[in-house]
């Protein structure tokens, strides 16, 4: 099928798995008003198994999207193998995010409906941010995106902190948006267009207006930099992941995370790889910075969520190792990365579901002690995504690292490489801690993790997600070869192999 | 005539958004957010973007800042601002700051001229041609349901994510009449009890 | 006769007398409302009304204008003093000018040129009046605010709350009215009834009960005088208010009945337009036509200055009707309770506007596509279609269901019970004033 946008119509197939996805949302919408109103509980059903049947049909429309071609890059919206590698990330992340969520949603007595309309909502966001190649599409991805998911943040009315870290990410989070927004004005301005294959273009031929120019990509700078959450504008990132609910805390770390990273990808290499000798260094100064810092800090946690955020912000300085270097090798090792940590974050924060029973309750990684013993294969599980988090060889983590080494050493960023090594051999520490506890450590009591609350279907996803992490790390061929097609399509790459010697 | 008419409305546009910051009162704060949204939309006017300029007092004056106004009445009662609104030193960097980027950025314009966004536009007598030809709100509406129809579909999921979320999150019972579901096989009852306890 | 458009000097003069002539003609008749209302009243009250000051009365708003003027002029001790004198301001600034953007009568054609019956024919027209009429919460607001007092406070948070939700309802019943018109200036909404031969009262009939509905929320007249409320609220927002700064807020609420007003002759009952397509007159590519005959050649139009006369004589009648319906509903109709005023502006009017633009624009493109002209036969159709939304609109809302009174509910619950169980009981026996009392009850919850 090919596309030209030529007719309106052709913005529907383009769209057919956001689509499917924002109905699925109002469903779950309905679904939850109609449940609450419900005389007969015993009719009622979980929410989530309706989300969950949503995020694989859009799964299963973003297969079919491969038989999808387009003509021109000039559409705001991209169909190309890029944004649906993309999509798998996304996709991926939402629907472990569903399976996670519900016991918790049921036990927490969240508003079911509207948590998982949210939810839905958010990827649909997130999507969009994949898909546009467009700055005001961007822009209204972000938004979509974000504004769900501050609400999922505050959503848990019982407790304080949830409200606390809602409000707080709203607020800066409106602000950063504030910067971005700007930004693109002024890349508006310089360029004379949203388009991202138009701006490419006036800033490859250098007729661009060079002030408003490098102001604008500097404030887009500002607002992709918070989103992903390098230091130093990761300020809310700690706060937000400890406050907001469990399984928000999963979805938001892989999902909010991956769509930022795609977006930033695309209009840094793409729209501006033209100038791209004048915005590697203060990239390069964000990832060396989040690495740094967010591995030191990480060492003083002693909250397991905490402690993961601050992890969350050190994967994105790896991460913005493949932007600084603005290569093929790199942004493959992206996204091959992005499909990585997607799987294992959640998987490691199901498991921190499961300790935690439901709730809040367990989360200082002292209470893990004992929990690998108890129970021998949440514990092996929780070991795996841990270790494919620091980067052990065997494991997805490992390979995404090699990945974005080798793209990092293809644009002769050594010294970045550097810091990259030595930072994950840092990052050893706190997660093998977590880990030492888990098995080293005696229990305070010898029946403490003998229940716990983890349905089947969790169980089942936890089993496949270590499985698929395992994989990766052992076959990483076949993903390679898929995320190295997809960044053909974004056939940029100029600036930095320019200026590189 | 425009010019000096440019003139007036830019500074009670600047004028008020600056008795904003300096109002002593949120009352007053507000009002002048007022005149300054107010003055831009005469500046709209003068630009010849009447829809956008009605638009914008409809929108913003009439209906977000009424909002405003109404939580600023209704929340705080009794509680005295003053010592929020209240200056401090440490603003003054910030206002230079902001004044700096402000005077480097009208500095650097020129040369703007040249910038590609001038070859894209048609100037003063395009605009008066499609007003002409599809009226006030056509000159609009006939983009924004074509070239733009992405985003305002996309605005339209935005807008009812927000509402949403707002809802969630104002409700004041959150009464979901389905209980928790009868405890797994595993003996969990202990384990719920104490927890619901803490 | 030269059907150019006046320009140059003349023009300019033209335009003064309109804005004088607009003005004086806005003050006066809001002087003649007010005696108009309280002879009103006495009349529907049986009573006499004013009828000493002059013939009739007549020259009572002229006294009570000077009473007012003489008056002191009060300051709450404790009040904002600028906010407090700023409200009344407020208030009665969008009232007066928004008249500006309506057609009052037929092209008038002058030696110097012909002169269009309007003070501005702005290109947002009905947008114009729209927006400003959003910022006059603001008057009433502030005044209610400022005035320090419990009362006066409630009133205006009432009117706040009331005027932004029937804002939405006013907007959008007037959506319909804008897919029919293709334009949003008066004047060619006004030619678009002319050229369909049937004022758009007929064919909208719904968007028109829904823009009176809203229109007289928006001016806070009764049924909808939640924000004054003189029984709880004293008189809400203006409590604190005397002298002047008073006969402010009562010029600005008289002025925005009497733009409603206009702007009801105008978008449904088409402006100062007479049956008949002889007085039909508008500009196409700087000519004066009446409309095109059947090759599309236009054919001039024949202004007059009798014709102009007789037209704003139409407008005025028209406008003077509606007037008269506000007052005459103020006295017939008790006052909602504010939770129903809310329930039905959210709850009815919403979703009820929402749905008739999608019937509208569904009729509409039907007939587009299958080729009817738009006209007579054109507006027949909608006019049918219409009759149906609006006959479904009144029967849901006459069931007792969505809005009524308590009393109206019990009542009913007492009937089905009586057809239910077939209990034959007069109204007076215990038994039948148990269930009525316990019907009540339940309506109250």
């Amino acid at each position: 099928m090919e596309l030209d946008f030529s007719s309106q119509g052709h913005y529907l197939v383009a769209f057919v798995p956001e689509l499917i996805l924002t109905a699925l949302g109002m469903l779950v919408l309905i679904a939850g008003v109609s449940r609450r109103l419900a005389r007969d509980p015993e009719r009622s059903f979980d929410i989530g198994w309706l989300a969950l049947a949503g995020v694989l049909l859009a799964a299963f429309a973003n297969g079919w999207m491969y038989g999808v071609h387009e003509v021109g890059t000039q559409a705001m919206i991209a169909v190309d193998r890029f944004r649906l590698f993309a999509n798998w990330v996304l996709l991926g992340s939402a629907g472990l995010a569903v399976v996670m969520s519900m016991a918790y949603v049921d036990r927490q007595r969240l508003q079911a409906g509207e948590y998982y309309g949210l939810l839905l909502f958010s990827t649909v966001g997130m999507m969009v941010m994949a898909a546009a190649r467009d700055l005001i599409v961007i822009f209204l991805g972000l938004e979509l995106m974000s504004i769900a998911v501050y609400a999922m943040t505050a959503l848990n009315r019982a407790e304080r902190r949830s409200a606390e870290a809602g409000l707080k990410y709203f607020i800066l989070g409106a602000f950063a948006t504030g910067f971005f927004l700007y930004g693109i004005a002024l890349v508006y301005g310089a360029t004379g267009s949203t388009n991202i294959a138009r701006i490419a273009v006036e800033v490859g031929s250098g007729s661009a207006q060079p002030a408003l120019l490098a102001l604008g990509v500097g404030l887009m700078l500002v607002g992709f930099a918070f989103k992903v959450g390098a230091v130093p504008f990761h300020m809310w990132t700690p706060d937000v992941y400890e406050g907001a609910p469990t399984p928000v805390t999963a979805f938001m770390s892989a999902g909010v995370k991956a769509a930022a990273f795609v977006a930033f990808l695309r209009v840094f290499t793409v729209a501006f790889d033209g100038v791209w000798d004048r915005w590697w260094t203060i990239v390069w100064w964000l990832a060396a910075l989040s690495m740094v810092a967010a591995n030191l800090l990480a060492l003083a946690q002693l909250n397991v969520k905490r402690m993961l955020a601050y992890s969350s912000i050190a994967h994105a300085g790896y991460l913005l190792v493949a932007i600084v270097a603005a290569n093929q090798a790199a942004a493959a090792g992206m996204l091959f990365y992005l499909l990585v940590y997607a799987v294992m974050n959640v998987g490691a924060f199901g498991i921190v579901l499961i300790v935690a029973n439901q709730g809040e309750d367990r989360l200082l990684i002292e209470d893990y002690a004992g929990f690998g013993q108890q129970q021998p294969l949440l514990g092996v599980l929780l070991t795996i995504f841990l270790l494919s988090l620091a980067g052990f060889p065997g494991t997805g983590g490992f390979m995404g690292k090699i990945y974005l080494l080798q793209g990092a050493m293809g644009a002769h960023l050594v010294w970045l490489s550097v810091v990259l090594v030595l930072t994950t051999v840092v990052s050893y520490g706190y997660y093998l801690r977590l880990a030492w506890y888990m098995w080293m450590s005696e229990a305070p009591t010898p029946d403490v993790f003998h229940q716990v609350r983890a349905p089947i279907s969790m169980r089942i996803a936890l089993l496949a997600a270590a499985a698929l992490i395992l994989y990766l790390g052992v076959f990483p061929d076949a993903a390679l070869e898929m995320a190295r097609a997809s960044v053909d399509a974004l056939t940029a790459f100029g600036g930095s192999a320019a200026a590189t010697p | 005539m425009v010019e000096f008419l440019f003139i007036v409305f830019a500074v009670v546009a600047v004028g008020s958004a600056a008795g904003v910051v300096l109002a002593r009162s949120p009352v007053g704060s507000l009002l002048f957010m007022v005149a300054s949204l107010a003055s831009v939309a005469a500046l709209y006017v003068l630009l010849e973007a009447h829809f956008l300029a009605a638009i914008q007092v409809m929108v913003y004056a009439g209906a977000i800042m009424v909002l405003f106004l109404f939580v600023i009445m209704l929340l705080n009662l009794g509680h005295d601002y003053r010592r929020d609104l209240r200056l401090t030193l440490t603003a003054l960097p910030l206002f230079a700051l902001t004044g700096g980027i402000a005077a480097l950025l009208i500095l650097r314009f020129r040369g703007a001229e040249q910038a590609p966004i001038y070859r894209f536009f048609g100037g003063g007598d395009a605009i008066d041609a499609a007003l002409a030809e599809q009226g006030a709100v056509g000159a609009i509406a006939h983009p924004l349901f074509t070239d733009y129809l992405v985003p305002f579909e996309i605005t339209g999921i935005l807008l009812l994510v927000a509402i949403v979320g707002a809802m969630a999150l104002a409700k004041r019972h959150v009464d979901d009449p389905v209980p928790a579901p009868a405890p797994p096989a595993e003996p969990l009852a202990a384990l719920d009890a104490s927890a619901e306890e803490g | 006769m030269d059907l150019q458009p006046i320009s140059g000097v003349p023009a300019l003069i033209a335009q003064s007398a309109k804005v004088v002539a607009v003005f004086s003609v806005v003050m006066l008749v809001v002087a003649y409302t007010t005696l108009a209302e309280r002879r009103v009243s006495a009349f529907i009250q049986d009573r006499l009304g004013p009828n000493r000051v002059g013939p009739f009365g007549l020259l009572q708003p002229i006294a009570d204008g000077i009473k007012n003027i003489f008056k002191e002029e009060t300051f709450p001790a404790t009040a904002s003093r600028f906010f407090f004198a700023l409200g009344p301001m407020l208030t009665i600034m969008p009232a007066v000018v928004t008249i500006a953007v309506i057609p009052f009568a037929a092209p008038l054609p002058t030696p110097w040129g012909v002169v269009d019956m309007i003070v501005a024919d702005v290109p947002i027209g009905i947008l114009y009046i729209l927006a400003l009429s959003s910022v006059g919460v603001y008057g009433v607001v502030l005044g209610g605010w400022a005035s320090n007092n419990k009362y006066a406070f409630l009133g205006g948070l009432r009117a706040s709350a009331q005027m932004v939700s029937y804002e939405v309802a006013l907007g959008l019943s007037l959506i319909a009215v804008l897919m029919l018109g293709g334009n949003v200036t008066l004047t060619e909404i006004v030619r678009q009834q002319q050229a369909m031969g049937l004022w758009f009262a007929l064919p909208l009939s719904l968007a028109f009960i829904l823009f009176v509905i809203a229109a007289f929320a928006e001016t806070n007249r009764l049924p909808f005088d939640m924000p004054e409320a003189e029984s709880e609220l004293i008189t809400g927002y203006h409590t604190e208010y005397s002298a002047m700064k008073f006969s402010m807020f009562m010029i600005g609420e008289y002025a925005h009945m009497l733009t409603a007003s206009a702007l009801m002759a105008t978008l449904f009952f088409g402006g100062w337009d007479l049956p008949g397509s002889w007085d039909d007159a508008f500009w196409y590519q700087g000519q004066l036509i009446r409309g095109f005959d059947a090759a599309g050649v236009p054919i001039a139009a024949a202004p007059a200055v009798w014709k102009t006369l007789l037209t704003l004589g139409a407008f005025a009648f028209k406008t003077g009707f509606f007037l008269l319906l506000y007052i005459w509903i103020r006295w017939t109709l008790p006052r909602f309770r504010y939770d129903q005023v809310m329930q039905l502006g959210w709850k009815v009017m919403l979703p009820t506007a929402l749905a008739y633009i999608v019937v509208v624009a569904g009729t509409v493109l039907v007939l587009d596509l299958v080729g009817v002209p738009y006209g007579f036969a054109f507006g027949l159709v909608l006019t049918l279609v219409s009759a149906l939304c609006t006959g479904a609109f009144l029967f849901a809302l006459d069931r007792g269901r969505i809005i009524t009174g308590a009393a109206a509910v019990g009542e009913q619950k007492l009937l089905a019970a009586r057809r239910r169980g077939g209990l034959e009981l007069a109204p007076g026996s215990a038994a039948g004033a148990e269930i009525a009392s316990a019907a009540v009850v339940d309506a109250g919850d």
